[in-house]
């Protein structure tokens, strides 16, 4: 699957379908500080993840 | 296909919120979102129907999901936004905020600090020599007052959010600041010239307010500001999301029985330790009176009597070496 990155943008492939949780652990990222958008809307953690989606990971935590 | 329902109704979740130990779906995410916000509002005295509003917009997910949820509960309230001259990122953020206002029909006031005050965030920074977050906090929280006065607002709303005011908490908290723990509460009532200020998020988290936007369809500055790269706040933020992940709910315990059971106790600490204000001899605005018996100048004034009419200094002048090096990436990456 296409994979979009926020901070900074960027792109990357991932091999495989996958719950949204474990592509947040393969990743390294905690799922409280990302959601996961699928054509303009949200997967929950358990929601599958296919070989031939494209996604983005958005980060949701703020500094200001 | 076996998927996770909205502990509501039953139909596909979009959205597992652990804390709730639930999952929802995008009409039930806004219903527990607008019920969160209304029982804030109803706590701690922060609204009244016929109030006349003014939120800080920033052109981020908070400002505007508050926003939209104040005008979605019936509320009326304008905005205003700040620009703060942090280059592109202030440019998008402007964008976003007039986007959202003129979409709704909204009134979006705008006040732009190197037009009117002639300096900028980035050129504050520099000149003062103090992380750029100090200026940008006492500008913001002064232009903020002065328009909700000179506006004939009620109250001031913020976009903080539960893991805004919960990192807060935990550096006050490392440092056993007894005076900043003590002036930590949603509500700021009006006093000595200051307007009233609320904080109607405080009980949704960041997660629960970008997926506001997303549902709701509201396009925000998703970029982190640059100059907010690598500072404290954030890395609180991320030692209590760890947490969080291991312990679901710590964080709104954290808080939520911070303003429970704490703040009364500090309150009567506050209110035995409060300086008298006097005018600003500049501006007008309240200030602390100097001890050396100078005329009384409030901060606000002092940075812009520094700062003002300095040619700007850009972004990447004033950020440290990682925080520099993630600018210049995105940049790259076309930001």
């Amino acid at each position: 699957m296409i994979v979009r990155l926020r901070q900074p943008t960027r792109e990357i492939a991932v091999d495989g379908a996958r719950t949204v949780n474990q592509l947040l652990d393969d990743l390294e990222m905690n799922r409280e500080s990302f959601l996961v958008i699928r054509n303009g809307t949200l997967v929950p953690g358990d929601g599958r993840l296919d070989d031939d989606d494209t996604i983005e990971i958005r980060p949701v935590i703020s500094g200001g | 296909m076996n998927y996770s329902k909205c502990r509501v109704c039953g139909e596909r979740a979009i959205i597992d919120l652990p804390r709730h130990n639930a999952n929802f779906c995008g009409e039930h995410l806004l219903q527990l979102c607008r019920r969160q916000v209304e029982k804030a509002i109803k706590d701690h005295d922060m609204l009244s129907p016929d109030d006349r509003i003014l939120v800080a917009v920033s052109g981020g997910k908070d400002s505007l999901a508050v926003w939209d949820i104040l005008l979605e509960l019936g509320y009326r309230a304008d905005g205003l936004y700040l620009g703060l001259g942090i280059g592109e990122y202030s440019d998008v953020s402007g964008d976003y905020s007039r986007a959202f206002a003129d979409e709704r029909g909204l009134t979006l006031h705008t006040v732009d600090l190197r037009d009117e005050y002639d300096y900028d965030v980035p050129t504050a920074a520099k000149v003062t020599k103090r992380v750029p977050c100090s200026a940008c906090g006492l500008s913001k929280r002064h232009l903020f007052d002065k328009a909700a006065l000179d506006g004939g607002y009620d109250v001031v709303v913020t976009g903080h959010n539960l893991d805004d005011e919960a990192a807060v908490l935990f550096g006050n908290a490392l440092r056993w600041d007894v005076e900043y723990l003590a002036r930590q509460h949603p509500v700021l009532p009006a006093r000595n010239g200051f307007p009233k200020k609320v904080k109607p998020l405080m009980r949704l988290t960041e997660r629960e307010m970008a997926a506001w936007c997303i549902v709701r369809g509201i396009d925000y500055q998703v970029d982190e500001c640059p100059m907010a790269l690598g500072n404290k706040h954030l890395a609180y933020k991320d030692a209590l999301n760890s947490i969080e992940r291991e312990s679901p709910g710590s964080k709104s315990a954290f808080y939520l029985e911070f303003v429970d059971k704490m703040s009364p106790i500090l309150a009567e600490h506050h209110a035995q330790s409060g300086r008298d204000l006097v005018a600003c001899t500049s501006c007008g605005a309240p200030t602390t009176e100097p001890d050396s018996g100078d005329a009384p100048v409030c901060a606000f004034c002092r940075l812009q009597d520094r700062v003002s009419g300095i040619e700007p200094v850009p972004v990447e002048m004033v950020l440290n070496k990682k925080a520099r090096k993630a600018y210049l990436a995105g940049q790259a990456a076309g930001e």
